[in-house]
């Protein structure tokens, strides 16, 4: 097989920071490459310099693309040549029609004047290739985000994309649309198009890729043939140590009711008439790690939302009951007052203070702790910060670094202080793996045990039921807004999950 | 490998700088533009820029915008903006009018009220925007349009004045030589000379302290030269204020809150929760701080803050005329984006804007005194603007 992509000794350094260091990669024409690597690991640097955004120049090394010299001035240039990177982020404009979406700054015109009828028609030809059954017309906004990761791929089609590279494509999909998205890069495979995938799924890279390498601290460290790939190598590999637990060993002993929800309603907060949640009860218990499974949409983030000071959805009904006695959390001030704190599933948007540094994010829900009579004082905000920064291993050259800099691993860090600095009794999780890489997953599990450990109650909402059913005392499972079962630790199961979710689904269609 | 964290101990005095060109680079920019209009006038007109009387001329020409950009930060920092702050201005100022010449009500009853309906415009502003989530934009430029059209209605059209002497005070005042000296005001070098020591004393204690938690203070040779050169000036001018007529109330009034603002901004757990809110204010929801309520207070400071700047316009110009206040929005945004506020909100300092502030006042004061035309006046400070804002994104992007 020829070599489609070389790239030899590629170096790229920032202000205070080698991000890749003498990276070598080598892509065969007509294979689907895997990268891996822990977040900071390099990965996404590597495929910026490669598409155009870190242009010829500003990195060292060189690249060779169909044999001859890459010297890629702007992503425009590389997609010129065919080299198409689709972003973990979308880059689709969600007011637009599909069309006008698949051909921007592409557009199928002459003079500047649109030809609309020959769009539409390259467009429904495009959605065919990607199995996409929708108009041309419909507004990309309105589609979920499985369609509109198709969308992405039908337009590096229309490119006449010769290597495609997706970062992260699976991150925000469901089960169902991954695997969709799986069967349609081996179909594309099947039709010539050399694809580079990175991503932090172990059972989806075994699935497509034939060959994998792993990133390791911005280097190299190994390419594996199919033959050679293993969950076990490949995590060696990226971590540099043998993962023999991916879960934390944990004592778990369960003491009386902490947290207690019943009967709660809620209802959408736009939509009229339309029940988010159906007479959800449950309960947690003092160091006891309660998970919540079910599939996307099922509504766990809004049970848990409307729950931590009904920051989601209105006509809310139920009582909360802590240590027994009910309590008022109607706003989020009330709620941590009420020693409850929620740790969203999308840290940018809704945890993290972005442009602010890591110790004005930490003290930012618990301010009074570090004044007096609201006069703050900057020694003790520093000190706290600086002792959650030891305790969660916030990797960072100091507690003055914005946020935005730092990998997702260590942002949920600093989420996860924040919390744990208000001293919350629970700890709703939401999501809290999503996006961060192997070795920081098990550095989050440590910490989860360690908090049920001190005697506070946790709950654990995951889509990943293997990280469910490794740290779960019990596990609830949710379907449309209800909760349709209950699994201690010993009868939890992937197949029991799965069979209550399908059970309680008369439309049962997920398979 | 957590353990990378004090290794900035040894970084250079130039990359400090880098680090804080901004903060810095203003203040090095506001002597240069002094220094510059000082030798210009100098040479050109023969006038001595830096005279006693310029000087308290400038203080008290440019007051009003400074009061005023105190409150604007905090509105732009939270993310909003306030258009209407040159027609309450205006209002207030007629009310003063009204109250004090019409209907001879005492100074030290106009002046709460006065700021009262101040407040009381703010807050019906900040109602809309907090509560219902309409654009502070749009809020503000109908409040322009509605505060403009009362007071042309409350003033008739006409101009209301003159204002007793106890009125005027609040802007032409001076404060009194306690010490009967004359000249030098001794109470107005004594005071000058205190906010001196405990300008260089505070910086000195925050250092210790910051030393004392670990922090890394900024290299001895860049607090010193600062220090000396805000001292510097600040003694400086407080000997010429002395010579002339002493220190204006409105000065005293000026330097009182922009030290209760600083601190403020800086080291109240409010203060900090407005910058949170300016950056992500769906985070600082969900960290269990009432974003509504704090964006309402904003509008509210905006307000008392716009009413106090329309009565030290009225007593300054001795009367109220309808057209008062009117641009001085633009003024007072342009000097807190020259003061390096983010006009996405969520960051921005009150020194920054007081120092923004004065530049823009002395471009006013220096192109006045050399008789250049308000037309190129107005082509130099959109430039000034679009350059200070320049320079921001550009070291952001670097």
């Amino acid at each position: 097989m020829a070599t489609l992509l070389e790239m030899r000794g590629i170096s790229k350094v920032f202000p205070g920071v080698r991000a890749l260091d003498h990276v070598n990669l080598t892509v065969e024409t007509g294979e689907i490459h895997a990268i891996c690597g822990e977040n900071g690991a390099g990965k996404s640097t590597l495929m910026k310099v490669l598409s155009g955004v870190y242009p010829h120049g500003s990195y060292d090394g060189e690249i060779f693309y169909d044999g001859a010299l890459l010297t890629n001035r702007s992503i425009r240039d590389s997609e010129g040549k065919g080299i198409i990177i689709i972003h973990q982020e979308l880059a689709l404009v969600p007011l637009l029609s599909i069309a006008e979406n698949l051909f921007l700054g592409n557009e199928v015109a002459s003079n500047g004047i649109i030809n609309w009828p020959r769009a539409f028609q390259m467009t429904g030809e495009l959605l065919r290739k990607v199995g996409l059954n929708e108009p041309p017309t419909t507004q990309v906004g309105k589609l979920g985000v499985g369609k509109q990761q198709l969308i992405e791929i039908a337009k590096a089609l229309a490119k006449d994309v010769r290597l495609l590279i997706l970062d992260e494509p699976t991150a925000a999909l469901q089960e169902n649309d991954s695997q969709k998205l799986l069967d349609l890069m081996l179909e594309l495979k099947a039709q010539g198009v050399t694809q580079i995938i990175i991503s932090h799924k172990l059972n989806e890279i075994g699935r497509v890729a034939d060959r994998i390498t792993i990133l390791r601290d911005g280097a190299t460290v190994s390419t594996l043939a199919k033959a050679d790939i293993s969950e076990e190598r490949i995590i060696r590999d990226m971590v540099g140590r043998d993962m023999a637990h991916r879960y934390p060993e944990r004592d778990s002993h369960p003491g009386e009711v902490l947290l207690e929800v019943s009967g709660w309603n809620v209802w959408h907060p736009e939509q009229q008439g339309r029940q988010m949640i159906r007479d959800a009860a449950f309960t947690v218990r003092k160091g006891e790690i309660v998970g919540i499974a079910g599939l996307m949409g099922a509504g766990r983030t809004e049970l848990a939302m409307s729950i931590f000071g009904h920051a989601y959805g209105r006509d809310i009904s139920g009582t909360v009951k802590m240590g027994g006695k009910p309590v008022d959390a109607s706003s989020v001030t009330k709620a941590i007052a009420a020693g409850l704190a929620y740790v969203t599933e999308d840290r940018k948007q809704l945890g993290l203070v972005l442009d602010e540094p890591i110790v004005r994010n930490i003290t930012l829900a618990n301010l009074a702790g570090v004044a007096t009579r609201g006069v703050l004082s900057r020694g003790r905000e520093q000190q706290v910060a600086e002792e959650y920064r030891r305790a969660m291993s916030i990797r960072t050259p100091s507690v003055f670094q914005k946020v935005v800099n730092l990998s997702g691993g260590n942002q949920q860090k600093v989420v996860l202080s924040k919390w744990l600095f208000a001293d919350p009794q629970v700890l709703i999780l939401d999501e809290p793996t999503r996006g961060i890489d192997v070795g920081a997953k098990f550095e989050i599990y440590t910490i989860m045990n360690e908090l049920a450990a001190q005697g506070r109650g946790v709950v654990m909402i995951s889509s990943e039921m293997p990280e469910l059913l490794g740290m779960c005392d019990r596990i609830y499972v949710m379907n449309e807004g209800r909760i349709v079962g209950e699994l201690t630790k010993a009868e939890a199961s992937q197949e029991r999950i799965m069979s209550l979710i399908l059970k309680n689904d008369g439309k049962a269609k997920v398979a | 490998m957590a353990d990378q964290s004090t290794g900035a101990g040894g970084k250079g005095i130039g990359a400090h700088l880098g680090g804080h060109l901004r903060e810095n680079g203003m203040i090095l920019a506001l002597v240069a533009i002094v220094l510059f209009f000082t030798v210009i006038v100098r040479v050109t007109q023969g006038v001595d820029f830096l005279s006693a009387q310029n000087i308290t001329n400038l203080f008290l020409q440019n007051s009003y915008v400074i009061i005023m950009a105190l409150g604007m930060l905090l509105v732009i920092v939270a993310g909003h903006i306030d258009l209407s702050v040159g027609s309450v201005v205006g209002f207030t100022g007629a009310v003063a009018a009204v109250l004090t010449v019409n209907m001879g009500w005492p100074v030290y009853a106009v002046v709460p009220t006065c700021l009262f309906v101040g407040l009381c415009i703010g807050a019906a502003q900040g109602y809309w925007v907090a509560y219902w989530r309409i654009p502070s934009f749009i809020v503000t430029l109908a409040g322009m349009l509605v505060f403009r059209g009362l007071t042309l209605w409350l003033l008739d059209g006409q101009n209301v004045g003159p204002f007793p002497k106890s009125f005027q005070s609040l802007s032409t005042g001076f404060i009194p030589d306690a010490f009967g000296v004359g000249k030098p005001n001794m109470t107005a070098l004594f005071l000058v000379a205190l906010a001196a020591v405990a300008i260089l004393w505070m910086g000195l204690r925050a250092r210790a302290r910051d030393q004392q938690f670990g922090i890394t203070p900024e290299p001895m040779v860049v607090f010193a030269i600062r220090n000396f050169v805000v001292a510097a000036a600040l003694l400086f001018v407080g000997y010429k204020l002395a010579s002339f007529r002493g220190l204006p109330n409105v000065v005293v009034v000026l330097s009182v809150l922009t030290v209760l603002y600083a601190f403020f901004t800086e080291s109240t757990t409010t203060g900090r929760r407005i910058y949170a809110l300016g950056g992500n204010e769906k985070a600082a929801r969900l960290s269990g701080i009432n974003t509504d309520r704090l964006v309402f207070l904003t509008f509210c400071n905006m307000g008392v803050l716009a009413a106090l700047a329309g009565m030290i316009v009225a007593a300054r110009l001795n009367s109220s005329t309808p057209k008062a206040g009117g641009g001085f929005e633009l003024d007072v945004i342009a000097a807190v984006f020259i003061g390096g506020a983010s006009m996405t909100g969520g960051s921005g300092k009150i020194i920054g804007v007081v120092v923004g502030a004065l530049i823009m006042g002395v471009m006013n004061n220096g192109m006045s005194i050399m008789g250049i035309g308000i037309d190129y006046q107005q082509v130099i400070k959109g430039l000034v603007l679009l350059a200070a804002v320049i320079f921001d994104v550009y070291n952001k992007n670097k």
